[in-house]
């Protein structure tokens, strides 16, 4: 498998500096805002009976694939792929 | 108290629906071999990595099949049913940091993997650094860590089994006897199938555990009520247990745990991806972009993971009996007991299927990651350097073999504890890996040296402080109806915890121990360079971490049969 590798396939464009800083911005935020525990651990305001500390969580389960999915977005775009 | 020999307390309606299920996979898992087939079979490039042909639904099915595992299913609720938040619900930001992070290195890794023909993580750092020390050191660890997480899938399909009534028996291997038939099967048709049967279960797999999750949330929300469910548990976690006069748990993070949750959860992420099992199945995707899209989407199962971890709340809210067969409670017993209380006998059964299908997909691609590893990285390395692609194949098929039947071993001859102790250590054994092989992704300044250097220090360093947690080895029992705590000695292996040092904040041991490998790799490589060691040729070049499959070349050079195969895919 080492002879018969494909040594044409183009390479991925590189990446300007302002793709790449949106991009990694848009994959920070979700990292930072889980790392600040005491931001979150609170019992109050409670949603549907769920405290605070645990549908915070939860909303971040959701929003964490938007950040991401952003990031993928604006590197297609840059390259001027389809996502 | 033999159940099965006496055949009175199993129940056949639950054992139906598993044993119904069970064979729709094992059909399944047979046929998978004939599924998206590539020209041979008799290469790793086919056997383990599936061809390197899986669209974007296959491999979120197959990642999704793979890291939210049968143990993760018992274990996450477990651990909230028996101690709150920090040791369980953890998981939750820990499964969803994992992605971000992942987005970032893992697309050059998989391009480079591609371009030079890598399957393992170890055979980049040969490639990367030419260094066969650092390549062993990298592959034994994986090994080493992934053992131990097969043995817990095992121990996730003994809770369902006891839950039915199977296992009670005093005689072990009758009482085993329902595990290692599961396992036989199992390992027959990863043997002939390789990642195809995975990959191709997980979809019913995923499809069951959603069925049963969106279930059982329905019956929590209407028949228990969240704020009643979270009273309960919180009045648990607070109240101060006679053994310990601590508080049995943590409800809610507080000063003295902000930094166990989010090292645990931070820690957990950067392992997750350095397992081999996880390594397998994102090489195995088509292209980067799929790899993108995967961790774009994979967080869904968070939501999942979180939904069944709160199940352990559940448990507390009904107060599901946990008192195993043996006679001791076991909060491993806590998700399928619950189920087998409030749910009729034929969902119970659905429930348990899930539980158990979800074992096997993960104990297949961990098997087959760990045989990669072997093949590739100790027996073409040291043993046989002229091995063909067929030999390789071979072997790995029979290496997967070994791996599974040493894991069931494990969990038969020794305690349950065990395979859970090994575990633990296998999570900070194989976060020490990750300097040699993110680091590399991205600088050749580590010296080969030092990164072996750094990962023997982590790796010392976490096995020792793992095993200096010291907790009194207490076991509760029912005296006249009553919960009674006897507590036998002590044990090792605790806690994931332990203080930083110089310190008494807890931390996650891993995080510790990634930090000093990280320190001595940095110091030790200034010292190396100072003294112009030699560094070793690097086999990649800068355009190998961008290379991209464009997906219409793919296309056009894969068979007809598999370019169809792939529905709904982009």
């Amino acid at each position: 498998m080492y002879d018969d590798e494909p040594q044409d396939e183009p390479a991925a464009r590189p990446l300007s500096a302002g793709t790449k800083l949106i991009a990694g911005v848009l994959l920070a935020i979700p990292l930072i805002a889980l790392a600040l525990v005491p931001t979150y651990s609170y019992e109050t305001p409670k949603l549907w009976g769920f405290p605070f500390f645990y549908w915070y969580l939860l909303l971040w389960v959701l929003l964490t694939p938007a950040f991401t999915w952003g990031a993928h977005l604006v590197i297609t775009r840059a390259r001027g792929e389809r996502p | 108290m033999s159940a099965l020999a006496s055949g009175t307390d199993v129940n056949g309606v639950e054992l139906g629906v598993v044993i119904f299920f069970f064979a729709v996979v094992t059909v399944g898992g047979f046929w998978a071999a004939r599924w998206r087939r590539g020209t041979t079979v008799h290469s790793l490039d086919e056997w383990g990595l599936g061809g390197r042909g899986f669209g974007t639904v296959i491999t979120w099915f197959l990642l999704g099949g793979d890291l939210y595992t049968a143990y993760t299913f018992v274990a996450v609720p477990a651990a909230m049913y028996a101690t709150g938040a920090v040791s369980g619900f953890f998981a939750v930001p820990y499964t969803i940091v994992a992605y971000p992070i992942i987005f970032i290195f893992m697309p050059r890794l998989w391009s480079v993997a591609h371009r030079k023909g890598y399957v393992t993580p170890a055979d980049f750092v040969r490639g990367r650094y030419d260094s066969r020390g650092l390549a062993l050191a990298v592959a034994v660890t994986g090994i080493l860590a992934t053992m131990p997480y097969i043995a817990l899938q095992l121990v996730g399909i003994q809770a369902i089994l006891e839950t039915m009534g199977l296992g009670g028996s005093s005689n072990t291997f009758v009482k085993d006897l329902p595990l290692i038939i599961a396992f036989a099967v199992l390992a027959a048709y990863t043997y002939s199938s390789g990642l195809r049967a995975p990959a191709l279960i997980a979809f019913v797999k995923d499809t069951l555990i959603y069925i049963v999750i969106v279930v059982a949330i329905i019956y929590v929300a209407t028949k228990i009520g969240f704020t009643d469910m979270f009273a309960a548990a919180k009045t648990k976690m607070t109240t101060v247990s006679p053994t310990t006069k601590l508080p049995t748990g943590t409800f809610i993070t507080s000063d003295t745990t902000y930094w166990a949750f989010g090292t645990l959860a931070f820690g957990s992420a950067l392992a997750l991806f350095m397992y081999p099992h996880s390594m397998t199945a994102v090489l195995s995707g088509r292209s980067r972009k799929v790899i993108r899209r995967n961790a774009a989407i994979l967080p869904l199962y968070s939501l999942m993971l979180a939904l069944l971890a709160l199940l352990g709340y559940a448990a507390i809210a009904k107060n599901t009996n946990v008192f195993g067969l043996d006679g001791y409670a076991n909060p491993q017993l806590a998700v399928p007991r619950l189920f087998d209380q409030v749910f009729p006998d034929w969902f119970a059964g659905v429930c348990f299927a899930a539980i158990g299908i979800g074992a096997l997909v993960p104990a297949a691609i961990m098997s087959i990651a760990a045989a990669n590893l072997f093949t590739r990285n100790v027996y073409r390395e040291f043993i046989k350097r002229d091995a063909s692609p067929k030999h390789e194949t071979r072997v790995a098929k029979i290496v997967s073999l070994v791996v599974k039947f040493g894991a069931l071993l494990f969990v038969i001859a020794l305690d349950r504890q065990n395979a859970i102790n090994f575990q633990l250590l296998g999570g900070v054994w194989i976060l020490q890996t990750i300097v040699a092989v993110v680091a590399g992704l991205y600088t050749r300044w580590f010296h080969r040296w030092a990164l072996l250097l750094g990962w023997a220090v982590g790796m010392v360093y976490g096995t020792v402080v793992a095993y200096q947690q010291e907790v009194p080895n207490a076991k509760v029992n029912l005296v006249n109806g009553a919960p009674n705590t006897v507590v036998d000695g002590t044990r090792h292996f605790g806690s994931p915890l332990a203080n930083f040092p110089f310190t008494d904040q807890k931390v996650y041991i891993a995080a510790t121990a990634l930090l000093l490998n990280l320190i001595v790799a940095v110091v030790a490589t200034l010292v190396l360079r100072a003294v112009k060691a030699p560094a070793g040729t690097d086999d990649t070049q800068p355009g190998d971490y961008y290379s991209d499959a464009p997906d219409a070349k793919v296309l056009a050079s894969s068979e007809p049969a598999a370019a169809g195969a792939e529905v709904g895919a982009r």
